[in-house]
Order: C-alpha cells, then sequence, then structure tokens
C-alpha cells in the first residue's frame, strides 16, 4: 500500500526513530520530583510490617497475636492461615509447557509450616511502620524446627528432607534434549574439552525495594494497588484471582518504579497479604520491603551447576556440545512464571552462536529451603553463555587458535537465516560474522594482543575475553507462558487518540521503569503520524489507562509494544488523512502529515493543522458529511506469530588485568557490539547494554547469596552482598550492528538483557586468558580473589 | 539524655526554618520524606551503604539515614529539592539529563549530592578518580558509565570557567 511505505517511520527524513533524545521524566528525577510508590500516602493509611520464618524449615506449632495487639497505634495482626482464608485458593507454581513438573500448592504467607528463611508468617498494621515493627516484636510463635534441604548436589538423595512429601521427592522438573549421534561425535572427536561450572545464587537488589500501597473502597468493591510493577496486568489478574475480586475492580498503578530487572515481574505473597489486610479494613495500607527483608523475600537466581562438555575437530570445528544442569530453585516454583526457565533457557542457549548439529542437554531442577528463584535480567543467558564460551576458548587454546578466529569458523554465517540451532530453536535476522568484524576493528584486536604480550614478559598479566551470544527476547504466545497457562498477555497494545488541540495521548500495555520506554514509543507514534515530539504524551502504568497488555519484561516492550504503537499511529494517521481529505476535497493518498500539519505531498503546501482536525472531529462535526462518522482513538496489538521468541546476538570483548599475588582482578576495559534490531533511540539503547553489562559483571565477580546448611543467609544485607560500585566498573564501549527483525514493520527486536546475557562469559573468558600461562583457571561464579589464588595454587 | 520519647527540634532545611516536635528515634530522612514531604531523598537500604538518603548536613554529605532528625537540631539542611531551586548544580542536572545519566532516578538525588561536592571546588580529575569519588553511591541501572560521563563534562566545563557553581 502506498501509504504505508511513505509513512514508513523510520523512512521519512528527520524521523524521529534512529534518533538519541533526552528521556521525558529525567527532568523531573534530577530534580527530586519523580513519584515512587512510598510517595504516596493516603488518609487513614496503615503501614505492613512481616514477620518472616526465622528458620530454613519448621513447623509452626502456634501463633499468638493478643500481646501484639495490644499497643496503641496497631489496627491488626493476621496470621498466614487468616490470609489464606481471604484467598480464594493456594497458587501451584506449574505451567503445563513444562511436562512432569511439580510444585506443592502455596499461600501468600507461611500456613503450619514455614519453608524458607525470609517467608512471611504473620503481618501486623499499625499507624507508623516503627510501631508496626515494635508490634511484629510481641507476635509470639512457638517453632518446631525440621531438617532442611539446602544444597542442591543432594537434594535428590534419599538423606535429604523432602520439603513437601506429598510431592514424593524434592525434584521440580526434569527436561533433556538429545539429537541423537552425540555419543558418536565426542568419541570420533579430535578433542574434547570439558569442565564443571559453578554459578552462585544471588538477587536483584533494586535500589527502591518492593512497594505497594492498597486501597479497598467499600462502597464499590474496588482494589486499587499503587506499586512498583513491571507488570500490572498480571498484578490485576493474580490479585484479582487470589483475593477473590473481578479482574475489573482491581486497578493496577505502577508510578515511577526505582529499578526492576525482573524481580518485580512476580507475585509476592506479603503482598497479597497486605492487599487482603487492606480490605479486611477498609483502610489504605502500605507496605515497603525494607533491604533486610528484600534478601530474604525477593526473587533469587542463578543458582547453577553446569557439567559441560564440547567435541571439536583438529581444525576447530565445534561437532557437538553435552550439558548437564542441576538447577536449585526455592521451597515453591513461583507462581505464575515458575522457577524452572533459568535452566530451560541454560538448555535452548548453551553453544547458541555455532553451527555445531549434535547436542545433548539434561536440566535437573530441584527444590531447597531457599527463597524462591525466578527470572531475572537474562535469565538463564549468563550461564549458557558462560560455559558455551569458556569451552569455546579451551578447544582455541588446546589447538593453537586464536578465541576470535576459531568463533569465526563456528558461527552462524549472515546468509544463513532463517535457521534452527542444535537444541531445536529458530533462529532469524542474526549477524554474527558482521558483529566479529566490528568487535575485532572497535577493541584493535591485533594492537590489544601485542599489548598484553609486552606486559606479560614485565609481570602484568591481563586477559583478553571474547565471547558470542544469542539473547531470547519478546517470548510469543505460542511459547511457555501462553500455551503453558499463565496469566500473562505476551501481545501488547497500543491506543492512540487524538485530542482536540491536535495533541496526541498514546497509552501502552509496555511499562517504563527508567530505560526509556515511554520515550521510545513516543518516538514512534510521533515519526509514524508526522507530528512533533512534543505534541506526543505517553501514558503507562495504569490498567484504568492502557489497553490490555504483558508489561516489559523479557526485553520485550521496544519489539513488541513498539510495533503496537507503529500499527496504532499508522491506523490514526489513515484516519486523520481521510478526514482531511473529506475537508479538502483532496484524495488522502495526495496528502501527508509533516510536523502536525497536513500538507500536499506533491507541492508540500501546508493545507491544515491537525489542530483543525481535532477541533472539526470532536467539536464542529457539522462540518462533516453524515457519512464520516470520525473515531480519532485506535487501538492495535501486536504478538508474535509462529516464533517462540525473537533473538538478538553480538559479542563482547573485555581487557582485564589480575594480579597473581592477591587475586584481584581490575576491569581495564569493556566492548559490546550486539544487533538489536532496528536502534529507535542510540543512546538509550546504549545504556540499556551499558547498565546490563554492569548487572551481568556484579554476577560474575562479586553477588553472592551465601547460605550455611541450615538454610540460613551469611550475608543478607548491603554491607556484606557486593555489588558493583563505579570504581571498580570500566568503561563500556557499544556498537550497534542493526539487522531489523523480520518479525514486524519496526524490526526491532529488543536490548535490555543483551549486556547481562554474556558479560559473565566475557569477564571470566578474560581472566582465564590472563592465567593461561599458569595453566590455571576459574570455572566458578561470582569469581572472587580467592578463587583465583586457589587456582595459581597459592592458597 | 531523658527518657522522652519526643523532642522539639529547629532546624533549617533548604533555607527555610522549620521546627517540629519529632520522635527521638526518627531517622533524619524519615523526618524529611514523612514530616516535611521532601520524598527527594531516598530510602535504598537504611543501612548508610547505598548512598540514596544523602543529604548535606551543615555543608557536608552524609547519609539520612544514619542521623536522627534530632541529630540535626541546630542544623542546616539541604536535600535535594533544595540543591535544585538554588541552581548549584543546574549545569550537572542539564549534563545528567542530556547524557542520560540516570535511568529509574532513584539513586539520582544521592548521586547528585555526592557529585555537588565533587564540582564545588573544580580540580581537573581523572575517571577514575570520579569513580572512586561516587563509589559511595550505588546506581543499579546505567553501569556508572553515563554518570561518570556527565560529572566528567561538567566539571570540565567549570574548571574551564574557573568557578564553582552552575
Amino acid at each position: 500500500m502506498a501509504d504505508k511505505a511513505q509513512s514508513s517511520p523510520f523512512a521519512r527524513p528527520n524521523s524521529y526513530v534512529g534518533r538519541t533524545l533526552s528521556r521525558t521524566g529525567a527532568k523531573r528525577a534530577v530534580a527530586g520530583r519523580g513519584r515512587y510508590t512510598d510517595d504516596f500516602t493516603l488518609p487513614r493509611m496503615l503501614h505492613a510490617a512481616f514477620i518472616r520464618s526465622p528458620f530454613a524449615h519448621a513447623r509452626i506449632v502456634s501463633i499468638d497475636t493478643a500481646e501484639a495487639k495490644r499497643p496503641p497505634g496497631v489496627a491488626l495482626v493476621m496470621t498466614g492461615a487468616e490470609v489464606a482464608a481471604m484467598c480464594t485458593g493456594p497458587w501451584v507454581g506449574t505451567l503445563t509447557c513444562f511436562p512432569g513438573m511439580k510444585s506443592a500448592p502455596q499461600y501468600p504467607m507461611a500456613v503450619g509450616r514455614a519453608c524458607w528463611v525470609g517467608e512471611p508468617v504473620a503481618l501486623v498494621l499499625a499507624e507508623t511502620r516503627a510501631e508496626a515493627e515494635d508490634a511484629a516484636e510481641h507476635v509470639k510463635i512457638e517453632w518446631r524446627e525440621l531438617p532442611a534441604a539446602t544444597e542442591k548436589a543432594t537434594a535428590l538423595e534419599a538423606g535429604t528432607a523432602v520439603i513437601h512429601p506429598e510431592l514424593g521427592d524434592n525434584l521440580a522438573f526434569r527436561k533433556t534434549i538429545d539429537t541423537g549421534g552425540v555419543e558418536a561425535a565426542f568419541a570420533a572427536a579430535d578433542l574434547v574439552v570439558e569442565d564443571t561450572f559453578d554459578f552462585g545464587r544471588h538477587t536483584g537488589v533494586s535500589l527502591e525495594p518492593r512497594s505497594l500501597l492498597a486501597s479497598y473502597d467499600q462502597g464499590t468493591g474496588k482494589l486499587t494497588i499503587t506499586t512498583s510493577s513491571q507488570c500490572p496486568h498480571m498484578i490485576q489478574r493474580v490479585f484479582a484471582q487470589t483475593l477473590g475480586l473481578p479482574d475489573h475492580m482491581v486497578q493496577i498503578i505502577a508510578p515511577d518504579v526505582g529499578g526492576s530487572f525482573g524481580l518485580k515481574i512476580h507475585t509476592y505473597g506479603d503482598e497479597v497479604a497486605a492487599c487482603a489486610a487492606a480490605i479486611r479494613l477498609g483502610r489504605p495500607v502500605k507496605f515497603i520491603a525494607d533491604r533486610l527483608e528484600s534478601f530474604v523475600s525477593d526473587i533469587h537466581a542463578r543458582e547453577n551447576r553446569v557439567k559441560a562438555r564440547m567435541a571439536v575437530s583438529k581444525s576447530g570445528e565445534i561437532q557437538a556440545f553435552d550439558i548437564d544442569v542441576l538447577s536449585g530453585a526455592g521451597a515453591y516454583s513461583q507462581y505464575p512464571r515458575t522457577s524452572v526457565f533459568e535452566a530451560n533457557q541454560i538448555l535452548n542457549i548453551t553453544g547458541g552462536p555455532y553451527r555445531h548439529r549434535h547436542f545433548k542437554a539434561r536440566a535437573t531442577v530441584v527444590y531447597l529451603n531457599k527463597p524462591p528463584t525466578s527470572q531475572y535480567r537474562a535469565v538463564g543467558h549468563p550461564i549458557g553463555n558462560s560455559v558455551g564460551e569458556h569451552l569455546v576458548d579451551r578447544a582455541a587454546a588446546a589447538l593453537g587458535i586464536d578465541p576470535v578466529e576459531i568463533r569465526r569458523r563456528n558461527v552462524m554465517p549472515d546468509d544463513g537465516y532463517p535457521t534452527v540451532t542444535a537444541s531445536g530453536i529458530k533462529l532469524k535476522d542474526l549477524s554474527h560474522q558482521r558483529c566479529i568484524a566490528a568487535l575485532v576493528e572497535r577493541m584493535n584486536y591485533a594492537e590489544l594482543r601485542r599489548e598484553q604480550a609486552r606486559l606479560r614478559a614485565t609481570g602484568i598479566h591481563r586477559g583478553i575475553g571474547i565471547a558470542c551470544f544469542i539473547k531470547g527476547t519478546s517470548p510469543g504466545p505460542e511459547g511457555y507462558y501462553g500455551t503453558g497457562g499463565a496469566p500473562i498477555s505476551l501481545q501488547d497494545a497500543c491506543t492512540i487518540k487524538l485530542e482536540p488541540n491536535g495533541g496526541i495521548l498514546c497509552a501502552v500495555g509496555v511499562t517504563e521503569q527508567g530505560q526509556g520506554t515511554d520515550t521510545i514509543m513516543g518516538q514512534i507514534a510521533a515519526a509514524t503520524l508526522g507530528v512533533p515530539m512534543e505534541s506526543v504524551r505517553v501514558i503507562s502504568g495504569d490498567t484504568d489507562a492502557v489497553p490490555y497488555g504483558g508489561g516489559t519484561f523479557g526485553s520485550r516492550a521496544a519489539a513488541i509494544g513498539g510495533e503496537a504503537v507503529l500499527q496504532a499511529a499508522r491506523a490514526l494517521r489513515e484516519e486523520v488523512l481521510s478526514i482531511a481529505g473529506v475537508l479538502l476535497q483532496a484524495e488522502p493518498s495526495a496528502l501527508d502529515i509533516v510536523d502536525g500539519i497536513v500538507i500536499d505531498r506533491a507541492s508540500e503546501a501546508k493545507r491544515m493543522p491537525l489542530a483543525e482536525i481535532g477541533r472539526i472531529g470532536h467539536f464542529q462535526l457539522g462540518e462533516l458529511p453524515g457519512s464520516v462518522q470520525p473515531v480519532l482513538s485506535h487501538t492495535r496489538r501486536f504478538r508474535l506469530v509462529e516464533d517462540l521468541y525473537i533473538f538478538t546476538n553480538g559479542i563482547h570483548g573485555a581487557y582485564v588485568e589480575v594480579d597473581t599475588d592477591t587475586g584481584f582482578v581490575r576491569l581495564l576495559k569493556h566492548w559490546v557490539v550486539e544487533d538489536c534490531g532496528r536502534v529507535i533511540n542510540p543512546q538509550l539503547a546504549d545504556e540499556q547494554v551499558r547498565g546490563g553489562c554492569v548487572q551481568g559483571l556484579g554476577g560474575a565477580l562479586y553477588e553472592h547469596c551465601l547460605y550455611d546448611d541450615a538454610g540460613q543467609l551469611t550475608n543478607g544485607s548491603m554491607a556484606d552482598y557486593l555489588v558493583p560500585m563505579a570504581a571498580e566498573m570500566p568503561d563500556i564501549e557499544v556498537v550497534h550492528v542493526e539487522t531489523p527483525s523480520s518479525v514486524s514493520e519496526l524490526g526491532a527486536k529488543g536490548v535490555g538483557e543483551s549486556g547481562t546475557g554474556a558479560a559473565p562469559a566475557v569477564v571470566m573468558n578474560a581472566i582465564n586468558d590472563a592465567l593461561l600461562p599458569f595453566g590455571a583457571r576459574v570455572t566458578a561464579q561470582p569469581i572472587t580473589p580467592e578463587s583465583i589464588l586457589v587456582a595459581l595454587g597459592k592458597i | 539524655m531523658t527518657d522522652a520519647e519526643t523532642m522539639e527540634i529547629a532546624l533549617t532545611v533548604n533555607g527555610e526554618r522549620v521546627s517540629r516536635t519529632v520522635l527521638v528515634r526518627r531517622h533524619l530522612v524519615d523526618f524529611l520524606r514523612i514530616d516535611l514531604g521532601l520524598t527527594g531523598s531516598h530510602l535504598g537500604c537504611e543501612h548508610g551503604v547505598c548512598g540514596a538518603c544523602s543529604v548535606r548536613l551543615d555543608g557536608v554529605v552524609v547519609r539520612g539515614c544514619l542521623l536522627l532528625a534530632v541529630q540535626a537540631d541546630g542544623c542546616d539542611v539541604v536535600t535535594i529539592e533544595g540543591l535544585d531551586q538554588s541552581g548549584e548544580v543546574a549545569d550537572l542536572q542539564q549534563t545528567f539529563v542530556a547524557r542520560n545519566a540516570l535511568q529509574c532516578g532513584f539513586c539520582t538525588p544521592g548521586m547528585l549530592m555526592t557529585a555537588a561536592e565533587l564540582l564545588a571546588d573544580p580540580q581537573p580529575k581523572t575517571r577514575e578518580e570520579i569513580r572512586t569519588f561516587l563509589s559511595g553511591n550505588y546506581c543499579r541501572c546505567t553501569g556508572y558509565h553515563a554518570i561518570v560521563d556527565a560529572v566528567a563534562t561538567t566539571l570540565d566545563e567549570r574548571v574551564k570557567r574557573g568557578g564553582g557553581h552552575g
């Protein structure tokens, strides 16, 4: 269709798509005028404080709340059983897309038994948080401690306590992939490299903790929840179902969200309990997790041990992978997204950049008496990429092939798509070869190698890391959540409206957490319509105001939400041109919209501002013939039709220095070349990559939830749990290779997780490159100075 | 010390004289947020590590979560709202926006408060020195690179201009 090509938002001159524009919310934030959940107060608001289990596994013999209810200011104390009585039933965190998966029923708070340190057991509502915490100390709980399962390696052994006896054992899920021919490939291989890898459990540590303010209108029966969430509609559905309310009587508002990274896409029992209390009392209830309870109640991630081997020919051709994944989940599978995605994704993506055809993989997910694990930025990818890329480097070293060269020889060719990996996932529109070439040039690879050799001679041990990656983004409805039965919408939508003044309101189901979603949605809308950015306002994060959508997770906002905006804006553009055609007695196809003004396409003469269409379309309808009934509001949806995911790809480079006396690692420089498809706002895309990298580097080098044998978290504070700070982090150069996705017109693929997904792999490779002459290597993350000294045989 | 649970305090906050009766156990940042409605200072950890609650007390940047409101009696407190109104870091704020040196914005008030201290007496600094100076402020979103860029750009301009304030 002619107008389609001409209205392509990226083909137009001076398009907003592909341009760096500042974020709309940034000015408020630098003035200290951001509005986060804790900044809202309501009349007669109460504060919730939770009593949490001090034991990894214990029976609740009795709870006595009488004393706690006594102090002035305390409005209510509720036990897990009392909250459960207000629920329609327990959750079970399984999805039918994971055959054989099992999980125990779970209520918002522990009923009769607690299964991890930090599980909510009772809550106190009081006038102030301090009073609630004071009263919480007077809730008397008699506990009988039970044996706990805290080690994934022994979770399935006969002597280990079974957390949920009704499940029979601690097995959550097992999955195997086998292409066949794997044993033969290994038997015939010139070289087999193998190792065992450990990935420590860590957690999200968003600077703003989980936060919620619930208020229930007893007159209308409407529950309004202001909460720091990435997925308002999912929260609406799950909370409504759990509390026995109709979906449409629950409104979720996500105001400014102070960081999320996946930890705020989940359902947390304490938040449901706070809502139950608000309903019970008819008073607003605020719950702000404090940092110490965040460490034991936010989802955890990454706890995996992977045994892996790779078969290679003398010429460096990768022939087969064989991996065995043991994943330590928490005491329950997280509802509704489950706790098995990480292991599943490791199976999907390990060795994903390469052409080998033989692949065998097994994942075993076991329950432990620890906080539930679930999706956290770049689910599974840091692990799968670290394993695969380490083995590729090991093969390169053994065969005397340069790490870049061995990757060149094995990556899928840029002209070889669509294709399917040996693990069975479909890939389209990728660009490994171009990305490798761009990285080599940008990091000045040959010179860096020369510098490394020069310094090596002087006793300075630097390492260069290379790591290719693929990253699954934008999950489609044919895949896991959709067919698996999760109440999570995998389409997304945009409703776009022309206001009387010519202004545009653009309401989207995807959400903003600071990455710039609102800004890029505005850019797409403005570019598609042909209006100035200033005339577009984007609305997100309010289920009463936006069309139904999945929210932001899995790097889906640009790819899915962005395409919905494009299509909705095009529909509005077509209507505006059609009304203008009637008013101007012109063919709509002879008209265009530029800078908010309808122009004659051929002469570029200005004919009519959009404000005139708005005025007539809303007020002076008599100027239009009766056959024209303006709508001026259009909704479009977009979903993936046949793909499980959109995949992105790229390559990281890292330059590090290892002090072989102390084991300390200095990160000198980091490079990322990535292909997120069409780049909508280059600066925002760069910053997603940079922030993602540092989150990955945190996991690779510092972050670790350390548990003792009794299931106690021993470093649950920010003084003890290390996160990356400015001084330790490197500068990060980012290059984009753009291969637009063929599944949408916009062609965006998603950028939010590409940094996190491969940064751990590249830094581990760089450290091992530095250690290579010593015959030492590290394969456990976080890579601590101690682990390096152990590898070097110094301690 | 008396056993009283409350105490009268009088202080200056962002140039305004303020007096209140406060619980003696109330933290300075809770006082600012709850009693005065100055919600720009944020609570990230409440144990002095993350820096989100950084405010200026008698000219020095402190953790608002490690001080009690009563300790600020008679003091001069500046929060991000005051820093914004005074225009002291207008150049830095502008550069933060232009360089996208913030994402979720939760750390930003504390980050600006700390950076303001570095910029007050503009001396040339390396990127490493800037990184070290900012190392008491946790940011989960940006990876710090853009923040270092923004502070370095602002510092360079101030050094060139030979002046302190923006």
